[in-house]
C-alpha cells in the first residue's frame, strides 16, 4: 500500500539535489512560455526607438567597416582573394551571436530575479529563449550579409561558396551551444560571488582576439608561432575558421579541429546543465 | 478524501549577515565535508528565528519540522506573524527555493500566485501581457485563448487590452494580472496575500472568484493572509506558525483565536490592569483602570468574540462633580470612539469609591490594534 503511494506522488520537492535533473517532459510543457518569452524578446528590444530593428543590422556594419580599416587598411592583415570587408562581416556576424549569447545567458538569474523569485517554470527555459531570440537576430544579420555577399560577387571578387555549407546550420548550432553552455556556469556563479559579472565584461572583449575574429588562423600561425596554441585550443577559432570557410571558401578546415571542438561544446554544456541546475533550486536565497 | 500534498520536516535555514569572503571559507568547508561523507557542519548551528533577539549565529532557522497533508479539494489557510516564516513556506511550497531538510510529496500541480502580474513587461500590450503571464504561471497558448474574453471581462479593461502596460494605471495592472492568475487552473493553487489589491468593488470580486475556487470548483487552495475575516471565510482548516515552528493546526475559527492570542499574550503593549499612585491628584484618586473580557480574568486574552468591560474605580476627596472620558484610537492614532460618563446619565458627584463600568458589545470593532485614553474632568478646563 505505501508502496503503491509513494509511486504515486506526481513530483517531490525536496532538499536532496540530483546530479542531472533534467526534465523533458516538463520542458515541453512550458513550449508556450519559451515561444512568448523569444517574442517578448525579440518585440521589446528596440521598442519606442526610430530605427527599430534596423540596429540589428547597424552594429555589425559599422563594427566590420572599423575593423577593415584598423586592421585591413593600417594594420594589412591580409584576407587572400576575400574582400576584407566581406570578411570581417562574416567574423563580426558570428562573433556577435556567441558574445551576446554568452553575456545574456550569464545575466539570467539576476535579471530575472523577480519573477524567479515568485513563480517556477524550468529556468531553462531563459536561456533557450536567448538563444533562440539571438539566434533570430543572426538570421537578419544573415541576410545582410548574403546582400553584400551578392554584391561583391557581381563585382568579380573571387569568392565561392563552399559545398561544405550544408553543414553550415550545424556550425551556428554548436556556436549557441557553446555560448549557452558558458553563460549557464557564468550566472550560476554569479548568484553568488559578482566578481564574475565584471570577468565576462572584459573578458568576452579579449577573447575575441584570440578568437580569430579579424584575422585568418594560418596567419596567427605564421606571424606569432609562440603563441598560437591560444587560439588553436579555442574551439571559437575553429568553429569561426570553419564558418567562414563554408561562406568565403577561405582559410582552413581541420577535421580534428572541428572534432575537438564539439567534444569541447559539449563537455561545457553537461557541466553547464549540472551546475545551471543545482543552482536554480536556492539560488534566490544567495543572490 | 485522498492526501493531495504532504510536507514531511521541512526545515530552511538561512545565513544571516551579507555574504562576503567568508562565505569561499564555509562554501569549501561545507564541500570538503560532503567529499568525506560527513553531514553539512552548518547545519548543526542555527538558532531558532526570533527577530527581536540577537543572534549568537551566522545561521538561522526560518523554518523548522513543519510538518502538514492537505486533503483533495481543502482549502488550508497558513497565519502567522511577520517573520513566523509563512512567506519560506509558501516560497519552498511554489518550488522557488528548496528546503534545508525534509520534502514535500505533491500528486498534483502546484501553482502559485506570490504576486500578481510576475514578469509583465511594461511595453507590451495588456493581451500580450495576459499570454505571457499565463505562460509564467504554468498554462499553455491553447488554455488561456480558450479563456481569453472571459479573463479580459473580468479584469474590467476591455478598452486597454491592446495598449502597451506601461501606460496602464497600477490599478489596471493589477487588476489585469488577478483575472489571469484566477482563471488558472492547477490542481493545488498556492495564494499569497494578493487579495489586498485593487479598490473594493475589485476586492470584493475577486474574493468571489477565490470563493468561486475553493468550494465550487473543489480545488485545493493554500492561503496565507493576515486578514483573518478573509482566512475564516474561505479556509476549511488552518496553520498557524510562529518563529518557524507550526504552534497549531486544526479547525480555522480555533487557528484564528490561537493566533489572536499569541499577539496578545506576548504583544505586551496593551496595558489592561494598573494601578499607579500618580493619578493621585488634590480631589481625587484612581485606584484602578482595567479592561477585560466578560466572564474572563484580566489576564486572559482578549478577542473579538468577548463582551468587552472597562473598570475604573477612583475614590474621590470632594464633591465636585467629574466626568470619565473614554477614547478608543486605532493604530494611526484617529479617534474612532469616544463615548463618557455624562452621556451615560451618570453623576459622579459623591464623596468616596466611585465604581464606573463600561460594557462594549462583542464584534464592537473590527479586527486591529487599539488603544483606550481614559480622561477625567471636571467639566471645566481641567483634564486629568
Amino acid at each position: 500500500m505505501s508502496k503503491l503511494n509513494e509511486e504515486s506522488w506526481l513530483y517531490t520537492i525536496s532538499s536532496k539535489k540530483k546530479l542531472i535533473d533534467f526534465n523533458f517532459k516538463e520542458i515541453w510543457h512550458y513550449r508556450d512560455l519559451l515561444v512568448l518569452f523569444v517574442k517578448r524578446d525579440v518585440v521589446t528590444l528596440y521598442k519606442q526607438t526610430v530605427l527599430g530593428p534596423l540596429w540589428y543590422l547597424i552594429q555589425p556594419l559599422f563594427t566590420a567597416l572599423t575593423f577593415t580599416l584598423i586592421f585591413n587598411k593600417v594594420a594589412n592583415i591580409e584576407t587572400g582573394t576575400v574582400p576584407p570587408f566581406l570578411f570581417n562581416l562574416a567574423g563580426v556576424s558570428i562573433w556577435n551571436y556567441f558574445s551576446t549569447c554568452l553575456t545574456t545567458t550569464s545575466d539570467t538569474f539576476k535579471s530575472n530575479e523577480a519573477i524567479f523569485g515568485k513563480v517556477y517554470f524550468p529556468r531553462i527555459i531563459v536561456p533557450l529563449s536567448i538563444i533562440l531570440s539571438n539566434l533570430l537576430k543572426f538570421g537578419i544579420q544573415l541576410l545582410i550579409f548574403i546582400a553584400f555577399y551578392i554584391y561583391y560577387y557581381s563585382n568579380g571578387a573571387a569568392i565561392s561558396v563552399d559545398s561544405s555549407i550544408v553543414f553550415f546550420p550545424f556550425i551556428i548550432v554548436l556556436m549557441g551551444l557553446l555560448g549557452l553552455g558558458l553563460g549557464m556556469i557564468i550566472s550560476s556563479l554569479v548568484t553568488k560571488y559578482r566578481d564574475l559579472k565584471f570577468l565576462v565584461g572584459f573578458g568576452v572583449q579579449l577573447l575575441m582576439y584570440v578568437s580569430a575574429v579579424m584575422y585568418p588562423l594560418a596567419l596567427m600561425r605564421d606571424k606569432l608561432p609562440n603563441i598560437a596554441w591560444v587560439v588553436e585550443y579555442n574551439p571559437l577559432a575553429y568553429i569561426i575558421e570553419t564558418a567562414r570557410f563554408m561562406l568565403l571558401g577561405t582559410g582552413t578546415i581541420n577535421g580534428f579541429g572541428i572534432a575537438y571542438t564539439v567534444i569541447i561544446t559539449f563537455l561545457i554544456l553537461f557541466f553547464g546543465i549540472i551546475i545551471f541546475n543545482r543552482t536554480e533550486k536556492t539560488f534566490i536565497d544567495t543572490v | 478524501m485522498s492526501v493531495i500534498l504532504k510536507a514531511e520536516n521541512i526545515s530552511k535555514q538561512y545565513r544571516l549577515g551579507l555574504v562576503g569572503t567568508g562565505t569561499i571559507s564555509h562554501d569549501l568547508n561545507r564541500w570538503w565535508a560532503r567529499i568525506r561523507g560527513k553531514e553539512d557542519p552548518y547545519l548543526k548551528v542555527g538558532a531558532v528565528n526570533d527577530r527581536s533577539t540577537k543572534a549568537d549565529s551566522d545561521y538561522v532557522w526560518a523554518l523548522q519540522d513543519i510538518n502538514f497533508e492537505v486533503q483533495k479539494g481543502e482549502v488550508l489557510g497558513i497565519i502567522g506573524k511577520n517573520g513566523a516564516g509563512k512567506s519560506t513556506l509558501l516560497k519552498i511550497l511554489s518550488r522557488v527555493t528548496i528546503p534545508t531538510t525534509g520534502e514535500i510529496k505533491t500528486r498534483g500541480r502546484i501553482a502559485s500566485l506570490l504576486e500578481v502580474g510576475t514578469g509583465f513587461h511594461p511595453e507590451l500590450t495588456g493581451r500580450e501581457n495576459m499570454y505571457l503571464n499565463g505562460a509564467i504561471l504554468g498554462m499553455t497558448k491553447a488554455e488561456i485563448k480558450a479563456k481569453e474574453t472571459e479573463i479580459i471581462e473580468f479584469s474590467g479593461c476591455q478598452r486597454y487590452v491592446d495598449t502597451p502596460v506601461k501606460r496602464y494605471s497600477s490599478g489596471m495592472r493589477v487588476r489585469l494580472a488577478f483575472a489571469v492568475a484566477a482563471f488558472l487552473e492547477p490542481d493545488i493553487l498556492v495564494i499569497d496575500e494578493v487579495l489586498a489589491v485593487g479598490d473594493a468593488e475589485f476586492q470584493k470580486k475577486a474574493i468571489g472568484k477565490m470563493q468561486d475556487i475553493s468550494k465550487g470548483d473543489g480545488r485545493t487552495v493554500l492561503f496565507v493572509s493576515h486578514n483573518m475575516a478573509a482566512v475564516k471565510s474561505l479556509c476549511t482548516r488552518a496553520i498557524v506558525l510562529e518563529n518557524g515552528t507550526s504552534v497549531f493546526e486544526g479547525g480555522t475559527d480555533e487557528a484564528v483565536s490561537f493566533y489572536l492570542n499569541l499577539g496578545n499574550t506576548k504583544g505586551g503593549e496593551t496595558l489592561r490592569y494598573f494601578k499607579e499612585e500618580d493619578f493621585e491628584k488634590q480631589s481625587f484618586f484612581i485606584e484602578s483602570v482595567g479592561l477585560k473580557g466578560k466572564h474572563k480574568n484580566y489576564n486572559d486574552p482578549l478577542t473579538r468574540e468577548d463582551d468587552l468591560i472597562i473598570n475604573v474605580t477612583l475614590i474621590k476627596h470632594t464633591l465636585e462633580e467629574l466626568v470619565v472620558v473614554f477614547r478608543f484610537k486605532d493604530d494611526d492614532g484617529n479617534i474612532i470612539f469616544v463615548t463618557n460618563s455624562k452621556d451615560a446619565q451618570m453623576n459622579l458627584d459623591k464623596k468616596g469609591k466611585q465604581l464606573l463600568a463600561m460594557h462594549l458589545p462583542n464584534f464592537f470593532f473590527n479586527e486591529g490594534n487599539f488603544s483606550l485614553d481614559v480622561m477625567i474632568t471636571n467639566g471645566k478646563n481641567n483634564c486629568f
